[in-house]
């Protein structure tokens, strides 16, 4: 039973927009001769320093993103309830743009993805480079409910769209000595502003890079996404394509991936490299090895409603995938191994 | 210009104004989900810089008053110094009440176990006692003492910003704005420190007479 005080401004489920209207709404304004359809920019309530002056104007941005056509998957949770698609495009840690949780929203709107290309290399028995109309057409994409959890202790649960990693590495063959999978993001100043300015760009080195260890990698669960929501990422979530790896920290499931180099040793990881007593390779969620600096044993989950919804909640081990990838590390401390 | 009590009536009018401004902001941008999708982190954004940007004006005062020979404006101090415990106090408030859902002993343990909250802490406490202290009455009860407790001011103006500091995955800007305004504002009272510090390490040269 759901004993519920509802705040008196809360609107009521009956107010919501009818599903049927939400899907051609589109067409709607369409018709209405409204073609430029505006993605949601969170106006920023702040009391800092320079916040007067940064003119952070909000202008509709132009919302290219196209839909998609996926399965069904096993690896799916549909009991978890949906973070709204506004906030997940609208909280985002993509430092190439920025670092206020805002920032991507506003700086990467007009981030052009197509063309892309990502080259698969390194200990593999055949190179391949794959454009963009490869990443949605050579693969089955599924769709895949899956919580994400941040190394800040905030959490979502996010609709991705994609394929197997483990169906991507395939088709370049890995060799048997490969022992780790290194990811890169693009590295282009002029057109990520957080890779030009060392202040916007959180003091981090670029381009980012992340690693998975080979395992991990084939491990059914390790996603290739290149949607959430039924269609296409908006770039502020990695477009065109980025790694999902549920199980772990956030900052592993690195953001429009350029290149992926099959390699036999533990490759360098970005935020490790800042910080490696804070950070470490493997980073899987573990509620009994806290941040040097907060607590891991408890996340705020970014649902629907607002403030006084939010809600905190235990964090799992694994993020609720031990299921799945406890195998992956017997015999290992998590503790020395973070 | 000679500073009458209308003058100073009127500028605490406008520091009224100003401070329930932004607590109407905070209040409006909480209730249209103008916080963004962590409104609890955005409070606590919001609070925390609107009690170190108040802390920082607070300490603006005399060294302003001094170098204008505006001897009055010091009369407004106390009340930018008691928004200042203002806002820290509903910044400790979302933390306890919508991160820890009240449970005191949960902010006990996290006070005690994360060190940017132990300073966050004892930054607060300070203020807290200031903001009690800050009577008319109480200042001419304590006499001189007053003034030695409330240079505890110039520990929390430290603290403060590395409690935010402590606080951020990386983006140490602000946080380090923050602290070099600090140590600014303290070095316009360096003569007065260097007087202070040496009454500090002769506390602790004291022996006890009682043995």
């Amino acid at each position: 039973m759901l004993i519920k005080k509802t705040p008196r401004w809360a609107l009521k489920e009956s107010d919501a927009t009818p599903e049927s209207v939400y899907h051609n709404r589109r067409d709607i304004l369409k018709k209405l001769g409204i073609t430029l359809v505006g993605m949601p920019l969170a106006s920023q309530a702040n009391a800092g320093l320079f916040d007067a002056f940064t003119g952070k104007d909000k202008p509709a941005v132009k919302d290219s993103r196209r839909q998609l056509v996926t399965k069904p998957s096993q690896y799916s949770d549909s009991k978890l309830s949906l973070t709204p698609e506004s906030k997940i495009l609208q909280y985002n840690n993509f430092y190439e743009f920025g670092t206020d949780k805002s920032d991507p929203a506003v700086r990467a709107a007009n981030f052009q993805t197509n063309p892309w290309t990502v080259q698969i290399d390194g200990l593999v028995h055949r190179p391949t480079t794959l454009g963009y109309e490869d990443i949605f057409s050579k693969f089955t994409l599924e769709e895949r409910i899956y919580r994400l959890r941040c190394v800040e202790a905030w959490s979502m649960n996010i609709p991705w769209i994609g394929f197997p990693l483990a169906e991507l590495l395939k088709k370049a063959n890995p060799m048997s000595k490969a022992k780790y999978v290194a990811f890169e993001t693009l590295h282009d100043p002029k057109r990520m502003p957080g890779q030009a300015s060392r202040r916007l760009g959180g003091g981090i080195d670029y381009p980012y890079v992340e690693g998975l260890r080979i395992d991990e990698a084939m491990n059914p669960l390790a996603l290739i996404s290149v949607g959430l929501y039924g269609k296409t990422l908006a770039p502020q979530n990695g477009a065109p394509l980025r790694l999902v790896v549920p199980w772990k920290y956030g900052f592993k499931s690195i953001k429009s991936i350029v290149r992926i180099t099959l390699t036999d040793k533990e490759p360098p990881t970005t935020w490790n490299r800042l910080a490696p007593n804070e950070y470490g390779f493997y980073a899987n969620v573990n509620p009994q090895v806290d941040h040097p600096r907060w607590s891991q044993g408890s996340e705020r989950f970014i649902g629907e409603g607002s403030l006084f919804s939010s809600r905190r909640q235990p964090t799992t081990m694994f993020n609720g995938y031990a299921n799945e990838v406890a195998g992956l590390y017997k015999g290992m401390d998590l503790r020395k191994q973070f | 210009m000679k500073i009458m009590p209308r003058h100073i009536t009127g500028l605490k009018a406008v520091i009224h104004l100003i401070s329930l401004s932004f607590l109407a902001l905070m209040t409006y941008q909480t209730l249209t989900g103008g916080l963004g999708a962590d409104p609890v982190e955005g409070l606590s954004h919001f609070t925390g810089k609107a009690a170190l940007n108040t802390l920082m004006i607070t300490l603006l005062i005399s060294p302003i008053a001094r170098r204008f020979k505006l001897g009055q404006l010091v009369k407004v101090r106390r009340l930018v110094g008691l928004y200042s415990f203002f806002w820290a106090a509903i910044h400790l408030l979302v933390y306890l009440a919508l991160d820890l859902g009240f449970d005191a002993s949960l902010l006990a343990s996290e006070i005690a176990t994360r060190p940017y909250l132990t300073v966050g802490a004892l930054s607060w406490v300070i203020l807290l006692v200031l903001a009690i202290t800050s009577t008319q009455g109480i200042q001419r009860r304590l006499g001189h003492r007053w003034q030695k407790l409330h240079n505890w001011v110039y520990l929390a103006l430290l603290l403060a910003p590395i409690h935010y500091y402590w606080s951020v995955k990386s983006g140490i800007t602000e946080p380090v704005l923050y602290l070099a305004t600090a140590l600014i504002l303290l070095s316009f009272r360096h003569k007065i420190l260097r007087r202070w510090l040496p009454v500090l390490s002769s506390f602790s040269r004291t022996p006890s007479t009682r043995s």
